[in-house]
């Protein structure tokens, strides 16, 4: 390494002892050059790149999994190959495969989240700043963000708290009332919504905060023009702050889109648990390739479920951006 | 230094009363804008009251007599008074600290091998002189577009021999691509001027790291930092996947399965103790009392620095 940079070095002396142009600074020269001459800076980005050579790279190769039938004996590549059977048992079965209805539920529940908690959380932002009371600003600030801070057990535990069957808050208050109780576990159609209340539940705050940082970061001036022509309050929301944000609204969702396959595991894992009778609505792939892992210790379907998730959410994210790229470059992800 | 020009600025206006638009107190109100602000006080009051209820609700069960739960069922006020729930985690309190102590070690762990890490790395890509920069930061951006899955992810950490490891909580977290390009994206602000002036006083990259760099990115990494620290205090799914010894269960991962296997450890508890020493109802709530406390305890003092940190991540990011 030395010799062979030591060389490159005198190389370069040569060439300004010829009279060349040195300038261009690194383009002509080698590779290991450019290493040896940055050494420090490059062994800086070591840890990193191990940390990601190992963590994510080295476990592109074990998509492999995927088309054996592995054997823990023999290992990754001294199992037997079987091609695509792992992934029968995810598209099996028409319009009622697993494939289906997890697509479906993941993409619709995490556009719900995106588009509706964005809607709220610009909404919130513009509502706080247009009071006028700044204790009151200053606690429902903190008092929206607090949900953010707490794990998703803690979701988990409230759901419980008030969903429980025998011993939940909503059972008791509709049997103070007279009602009957109901078992909310057996009930489809209400989850959609629960998830969704629990997701904004914790997500609003933090977006509202993103929100006010824009609103904030918007030039003053124009605000004061338009008071002197005589603007109100509605108009001042309804022709400066909100075009204005709509750029960021725009970047906000369209990052948020390149996550359109990843679920919020968590969310649903602790508000749904394997409660098996829910999975037709609340399933999401990352929910599904968890189970079929740690509880069915399927790691074929599990792998397939995977990789799937991973192809069609990179196809995703790479045209989404290429659309974005061809109307607004300045929007483009990468 | 625009970024700390920004922070300054939002932090001014906070103090200032916050919004952009903030109705002076002596000014006339039409009436339509009145209503609209009181109709602004309506909504934002009733939205934190929704955020706080959930917490009150967890809190009044856990003081509640479980013997009134069992009867009734959890209501939005406490139903009766009772400590018991906290009385029977302080029983086996080795329990509890014992994941306190995994908890505060990981966080703290992970926080700091993850800070050092991603500062060097990010400090490295944000030189303009470094040829190669942005084909590493495309090898570290490219893992958020694609990843292997959980399964060869689980299966590599694993063969590394981290299961059952309390390296296996902190390693597999501790890098972030997002987070790396923030902290890059920080430091192209800081002017190339003052790393030359110090080249030339014979410092090297690492002194100029430490001695000028991070003491200009306090602001983004006191923000990574604390992100960091927050995902490891919440952290309870690297545990399920790694952690079976029970002793070495973080306070999340305990915490869901107190909730989970709540029926699992009422009968094991039933070989030892009456009903009425366990009282699994009010226990579980109570559990999740003592394993958020500290959150709800520091956030008071942490909030402006998460906001500050949230908006120069919008701002940067």
């Amino acid at each position: 390494m030395i010799k062979l940079s030591s060389v490159k070095l005198s190389s370069v002396k040569e060439r300004e002892e010829r009279g060349e142009p040195s300038g261009m600074p690194g383009k002509k020269k080698g590779v290991l050059w450019e290493l040896w001459k940055h050494k420090s800076l490059y062994l800086m980005t070591v840890p990193a790149l191990c940390f990601f050579l190992i963590f994510s790279y080295i476990p592109m190769v074990g998509v492999y999994y995927a088309f054996i039938d592995y054997d823990f004996a023999k290992g990754l590549f001294g199992s037997p190959f079987v091609g695509l059977k792992n992934f029968q048992y995810f598209i099996a079965g028409g319009l009622n495969a697993p494939i289906v209805y997890l697509t479906r539920n993941t993409i619709l529940y995490n556009l719900v989240f995106i588009f509706l908690g964005n809607i709220l959380q610009c909404m919130f932002a513009v509502m706080i700043t247009i009071i006028g009371g700044r204790i009151f600003k200053r606690v429902a600030q903190s008092v929206m963000l607090l949900p953010y801070f707490v794990s998703f057990v803690i979701v988990g535990t409230i759901a419980y708290n008030i969903f429980n069957t025998n011993y939940g808050v909503l059972n008791s208050v509709l049997k103070t009332f007279g009602g009957e109780g109901v078992n909310v576990y057996m009930i489809e159609w209400v989850w959609p919504f629960i998830i969704t209340f629990f997701n904004l539940w914790k997500g609003t705050g933090y977006g509202m905060v993103v929100y006010l940082a824009a609103i904030m970061g918007l030039d003053r001036e124009i605000y004061e023009a338009a008071k002197i022509d005589g603007c109100n309050i509605f108009k001042e929301i309804r022709y400066i702050t909100l075009p204005l944000l709509k750029p960021t609204f725009i970047m906000l969702v369209l990052f948020s889109l390149g996550g359109i396959m990843r679920g919020q595991f968590d969310l649903f894992y602790n508000l749904i648990q394997r409660n098996g009778q829910l999975y037709r609505v609340t399933d999401v792939l990352d929910t599904y390739i968890y189970r079929s892992m740690t509880v069915n210790f399927n790691l074929g379907t599990s792998t397939a479920a995977g990789l799937y998730q991973s192809l069609f959410g990179f196809i995703l994210v790479v045209s989404v951006n290429q659309i974005i790229r061809r109307k607004n470059p300045d929007n483009a992800l990468f | 230094m625009d970024c700390n020009r920004t922070v300054e600025k939002l932090d001014y206006e906070s103090r200032m009363g916050g919004g952009m638009r903030g109705i002076m107190k002596n000014q006339k109100l039409s009436s339509s804008e009145k209503i609209l602000r009181t109709f602004t006080y309506f909504i934002l009051t009733c939205v934190s009251l929704i955020c706080v209820i959930p917490f009150m609700l967890i809190v009044s069960g856990s003081v509640s007599d479980s013997a009134q739960i069992m009867k009734f069922g959890y209501s939005i006020l406490p139903r009766g008074f009772s400590l018991d729930g906290y009385r029977s985690i302080f029983l086996f309190p080795k329990q509890i600290a014992k994941a306190y102590g995994v908890s505060v070690f990981v966080t703290a762990a992970g926080t700091g091998i993850g800070l050092v890490v991603m500062t060097l790395c990010g400090y490295a890509i944000s030189r303009g002189e470094l040829r190669y920069r942005n084909v590493i930061s495309f090898i570290i951006y490219f893992t958020t577009l694609f990843s292997g899955g959980l399964v060869p992810w689980y299966m590599v950490i694993t063969r590394l021999g981290m299961k059952n490891s309390i390296w296996a909580l902190v390693i597999p977290s501790c890098c972030s691509s997002f987070y790396i390009l923030l902290i890059r994206n920080f430091m192209k602000t800081i002017p190339d001027s003052l790393m030359e002036s110090a080249k030339l006083d014979g410092a090297g990259e690492l002194l100029i790291l430490i001695r000028i760099v991070i003491p200009l990115s306090t602001p983004i990494l006191a923000t990574v930092g604390l992100f960091l620290a927050l995902a490891y205090w919440n952290d309870w799914y690297l545990a399920s996947l790694y952690i079976t010894d029970a002793d070495m269960w973080p306070l999340q991962y305990r915490l869901y399965n107190i909730l989970n296997a709540a029926s699992k450890i009422a009968q094991a508890g039933v070989e030892n103790f009456t009903s009425k020493i366990l009282p699994t109802e009010t226990q579980k709530l109570a559990n999740a009392v003592v394993a958020t406390g500290p959150i709800i305890f520091l956030y008071p003092f942490l909030q402006k620095y998460f906001v500050q940190g949230i908006s120069i991540g919008a701002v940067k990011g």
